[in-house]
């Protein structure tokens, strides 16, 4: 395990300003121009900052856990990836390292968007938010899963509309930016996304006190189907079959 | 196979081929590279040579044959730390300073070379604090040249390493890699400069459309070619009837003066004086690896015919 990979990976991330400021910036810019608004109004029964939080911090988090795998497509087409391949560097380290670098930003896009929905005035106690951080946490791996992989298919220039279109659907499915599918097959189909239960995880905290066993399933079934699809890509990039 | 110890296994690559798609790329290479040994492999430009270090380097799987390095698995080899390289496309990831780079670099090897030393040696001091991204081609081979450096492999594979270097720059590659050619490594590399091969090489495999067609020391391959180079003053030749002279590949007119490069420089002489006695200023003279390197190829291309019928 090489610390120093591990180190400049994470340091390559928090370098990419640009990627890193839209990735942490736009789900903010989102919340204040919708929820400052709507201050005063509820939603699902819920007031609306608090409503909206929650959609749009599963909605940064994913934004924010996908890009860095992706970034490998970036490494792949400028020929670095091949480089890796001729030292004695280990998957494993790769793979830690990306996938760290992918909390890592996570963490802060989360705490921005509680900070914001703090000052619009949500308030809820510290069981309550460290209950909604860490069921977040642990319904990001099955997109910094998708991250790994997407960084291991799509060419170099098709990385932005990639990743920007897999967010985007599975953020607009899942519910973060409004439950528009709440009833019949939709509904059935959108309940079988990760995406849905990241953006529940933020209720469940409120409301339940947990994910149902129905949401601990679906993230578990994502990850552990997407874990060897993850390693399959990579063994299919580095013609190491 | 004997059993070795793998201070003294150095490369041995058996029967390897590769084709792309109705490319066959190479044609059955059989190599063996002793440890210590540096070896240019010398082609024209799609000769086979990236392919053939891929397939070493493990980057490449051949289609048959097989690879050791040091008695293990290319892969292995890599793995152990023994093999590092300069790959002839590729540059650094972004984000990143040049001594960043190096010392990243340096940190995936069991063994290597001080950063600030190969920083200094490979002259990208100066350039330590600069982004990777923000280098001129010159500047960026350098430092391509310094993460190879750093990593102090056994065996240092070099694909194309000087190409796009100024002549001083070449000059000063070259000087750092007598060095370390002088601490018994290993060195392959692939280049089209003769004069690379011809300077720095202990030994040069000539390669051409996917196969070996030389192996050996400069004079070796000199000789294999046979190259005679005849120089003679006949004004107003046909040079299509030089040409046909018996032992004469080649032949080409500058001014009043005619250059024939011969297999056979005997013959030709004998015939030249014999069919043209007006001849003047004959001088025969030992062919340079240019001319060696042109006629090897191209005795490959010649009878590249037949032996396509048959494939």
């Amino acid at each position: 395990m090489s610390a120093t990979h591990v180190r400049y990976e994470i340091l390559r991330t928090f370098r990419n300003r640009v990627t890193l400021g839209v990735t942490l910036a736009l789900p903010l810019v989102l919340y204040y121009s919708i929820a400052s608004g709507n201050r005063h109004a509820t939603s699902s029964g819920i007031p609306f900052p608090l409503y909206f939080m929650t959609g749009m911090a599963a909605y940064g988090a994913m934004f924010a856990a996908v890009s860095p795998g992706a970034h490998l497509a970036l490494d792949r087409s400028r020929g670095w990836t091949r480089q890796l391949r001729i030292t004695p560097l280990r998957a494993r380290t790769e793979t830690v390292a990306k996938v760290l670098a992918a909390y890592l930003v996570a963490l802060p896009a989360l705490v921005l968007l509680f900070l914001a929905g703090a000052s619009l005035g949500v308030r809820l106690d510290a069981a309550q938010w460290l209950e909604m951080t860490g069921l977040l946490l642990v319904g990001l791996a099955p997109f910094v899963l998708m991250g790994q992989i997407l960084g291991h298919v799509v060419a170099g220039d098709a990385l932005v509309p990639a990743v920007g279109g897999l967010v985007i659907l599975f953020a607009l499915f899942g519910g973060a930016y409004g439950a528009f599918f709440n009833s019949g097959a939709m509904l059935t189909f959108v309940k079988l996304l990760p995406s849905f239960w990241l953006v529940q995880a933020g209720k469940a905290a409120l409301l339940l006190g947990d994910w149902p066993a129905e949401g601990w399933t679906v993230v578990a079934c994502w990850t552990a189907a997407l874990v060897p699809l993850a390693v399959l890509v990579y063994q299919h990039d580095t013609g190491n079959v | 196979m004997a059993v070795v110890n793998p201070q003294d296994a150095g490369i041995r690559a058996t029967g390897l081929t590769k084709s792309y798609g109705s490319v066959r790329a190479v044609r059955g290479i059989d190599l063996e590279i002793a440890p210590g040994e540096t070896v240019a492999l010398l082609g024209p430009n799609g000769a086979g040579k990236t392919t053939t270090i891929d397939m070493l380097l493990g980057l490449t799987h051949p289609d048959a044959g097989t690879v050791a390095i040091f008695g293990a698995s290319p892969g292995s080899a890599v793995r152990s730390g023994w093999v590092g390289g300069m790959l002839q496309t590729g540059s650094p990831p972004d984000h990143l300073r040049v001594r960043e780079l190096v010392s990243l670099m340096a940190s995936y090897y069991p063994h290597p070379r001080r950063v600030e030393d190969v920083l200094r040696i490979t002259g990208v001091s100066d350039l330590a604090e600069r982004w990777t991204t923000k280098l001129s081609g010159g500047q960026a081979q350098r430092v391509r040249f310094a993460t190879a450096l750093v990593a102090n492999p056994d065996l240092l594979v070099l694909d194309e390493p000087t190409a796009g270097v100024d002549v001083e720059g070449r000059h000063e590659f070259w000087e750092v890699m007598r060095g370390v050619a002088a601490e018994g490594k290993t060195i392959v590399f692939a280049t089209h400069y003769l004069e690379e091969a011809d300077a720095f090489a202990d030994r040069i495999v000539l390669i051409a459309r996917g196969s070996i067609v030389a192996d050996g020391s400069v004079t070796e391959i000199k000789a294999k070619a046979g190259s005679r180079t005849v120089r003679a003053t006949l004004p107003g030749v046909d040079l299509a009837s030089l040409a046909a002279l018996p032992g004469v590949v080649g032949a080409e007119r500058h001014g009043d003066a005619v250059v024939l490069s011969c297999t056979d420089a005997d013959a030709a002489l004998a015939c030249l004086f014999a069919k043209f006695p007006e001849v003047r200023d004959v001088e025969a003279s030992g062919g340079s690896l240019e001319e060696a390197f042109l006629e090897l190829t191209a005795e490959e291309d010649s009878t590249r015919p037949a032996e396509g019928d048959k494939s």
